[in-house]
């Protein structure tokens, strides 16, 4: 029977969730990397033993971290004694080294963006946001970072390397959302393997047709009124996450800052799709395994009251991919919630019936295996969840 | 030989327990304990200072005799206490919330 496996990352360690097919029964490992923020683990689709995490700490900067077994063991890659002697005989230990390429032969010297107040600032790294595995092959990993930009691994962790091209679509115009300027979402699909999307708050939506070369921004049909001096600006929008359903790549569902929205031509226009939501501001957004048009969205009250509208946590499904939205509150709190579900803490397994999870500030994870029609807390007393993702085993 | 004390979440990410004890030759400064740190534990590299610049991290404290050593130039000599090992030097992390 398959089993599923819940990669939790909090703003204090990891935590490993796993039940049988049934998902009536959990057990709960960790705190893993106690005492960090753990921004996102995902695990290699063609490997599931093979996990990568993202450790950070304001204190200690970035640590990236692999298991090879499923989430038993970890360690930063490249610090297996093996691999630790560099060709100069010294240690390597650069799994945790981002650096921005500014070298002259891509042609792209370090850039500016745009600060808080207006002003130009280079390029300096935070931490990683978001890591994407490649899903043809376990050592390949993608990693969105703040201040964003997207690396590459080709090495299992081990190095990385800048794609630079995505800082030459206007990157002087992005700025920082409120969380930073962060590269959040990065969408892969087999079907079209050179072609690539990304995310960025606040800077909009991209996309490559070349695997990651070169980059162009995919924000036609975004109005952001009371954000930006130019609402339909090319770029400057603060996206807060995009999806696709695997079998439509060309398919897109975004949340924004506000509104949340629909591409049926590979991010060439969106059009919004908010219809009766009770507030289109959120974070996450996910899509139903085996229904395409199965769209799942958290609303939350305004940009500054960051929690769900009249204290009911409700998460809204729409099956005719946006307009008409039902509220799914069975197994929610209905009074006195005021938890928020950040952007990347929204995933779908793939079982039939399908299984959704989203863990919230609060610490709860809830899950559903019927689609969302019924809930229930898998575990209540978190840390802050700051991402959810899934496994489905066989 | 150098004593050198680091925070918790340092030790867990070296795998150590207790304190590092470092040899070093010739004039000892922060610098030059922390490339042989680093050296025997590349996992520690970009938590402490900087991977390029070498820069001190913005949020790590370098303590040692009762003196904060933090703003100290990183090639200065240490004290001769930490040199020769009679007291510690403490890498910590600065009191910021969290």
């Amino acid at each position: 029977m398959s089993f599923i496996r819940l990669l939790v990352g909090t703003r204090k360690g990891a935590f490993i969730l796993t039940s049988d097919g049934k998902r009536e029964h959990w057990t709960v490992e960790g705190p893993h990397f106690g005492g960090w923020e753990l921004y996102h683990l995902k695990g290699s689709p063609i490997d599931p033993n093979r996990i990568y995490a993202s450790q950070t700490s304001s204190w200690f900067g970035q640590v990236i971290q692999r298991s090879d077994d499923g989430g038993r063991t970890w360690n930063p890659p490249g610090t297996k004694p093996e691999d630790l002697m560099g060709p100069d005989g010294m240690p390597q230990g650069e799994s945790n080294m981002f650096l921005y390429d500014s070298s002259s032969e891509t042609g792209r010297p370090l850039t500016t963006h745009q600060h808080y107040d207006g002003s130009q600032r280079p390029w300096e790294f935070k931490r990683v946001w978001h890591l994407e595995p490649s899903l043809t092959d376990p050592d390949t990993v993608y990693a969105g970072v703040e201040d964003a930009a997207i690396f590459k691994s080709t090495d299992g962790g081990k190095t990385w390397k800048e794609s630079a091209g995505l800082r030459s679509a206007k990157g002087q115009l992005w700025q920082p959302g409120a969380g930073g300027m962060c590269l959040h979402t990065i969408l892969l699909n087999t079907g079209q393997p050179n072609r690539m999307f990304v995310a960025i708050s606040a800077a909009g939506s991209f996309r490559s047709d070349d695997g990651g070369q070169t980059w162009r921004p995919t924000n036609k049909g975004l109005l952001s009124k009371y954000e930006l001096p130019d609402p339909d600006a090319e770029v400057g929008h603060c996206v807060h996450h995009i999806t696709m359903h695997p079998s439509r790549p060309n398919v897109l569902f975004m949340q924004k800052h506000w509104d949340v929205l629909r591409s049926d031509n590979g991010g060439e226009s969106w059009h919004e799709i908010s219809g009766n939501l009770p507030s289109d501001f959120g974070f996450p957004i996910a899509v139903h395994a085996h229904e395409p048009n199965t769209v799942y969205v958290v609303p939350i009250k305004s940009d500054s009251e960051h929690y769900p509208p009249e204290g009911k946590l409700r998460v809204y499904r729409s099956r005719t991919g946006g307009h008409e939205w039902e509220p799914l509150t069975n197994g929610l709190p209905q009074q006195h919630c005021y938890v928020n579900i950040l952007r990347d803490a929204m995933a779908v397994d793939h079982l039939d019936p399908c299984g959704i999870y989203f863990g919230t500030t609060g610490g709860q994870v809830y899950g559903s295996s019927d689609g969302g029609d019924c809930w229930e807390p898998i575990v209540r007393d978190l840390p802050a969840v700051l991402s959810v993702e899934v496994q489905t085993i066989p | 030989m150098v004593r050198i004390i680091l925070p918790q979440h340092l030790r867990t990410l070296a795998k150590i327990t207790g304190e590092v004890r470092l040899d070093l030759s010739g004039t000892v400064t922060m610098d030059s304990v922390l490339d042989i740190l680093e050296n025997q534990y590349p996992m520690l590299r970009g938590t402490i200072r900087e991977h390029v610049t070498k820069r001190r991290r913005p949020f790590i404290r370098f303590f040692a005799c009762e003196q904060d050593l933090s703003r100290e130039p990183p090639e200065a000599p240490l004290p001769d206490a930490v040199v020769k090992g009679i007291e510690p030097l403490l890498i910590v992390g600065a009191m910021a919330g969290g």
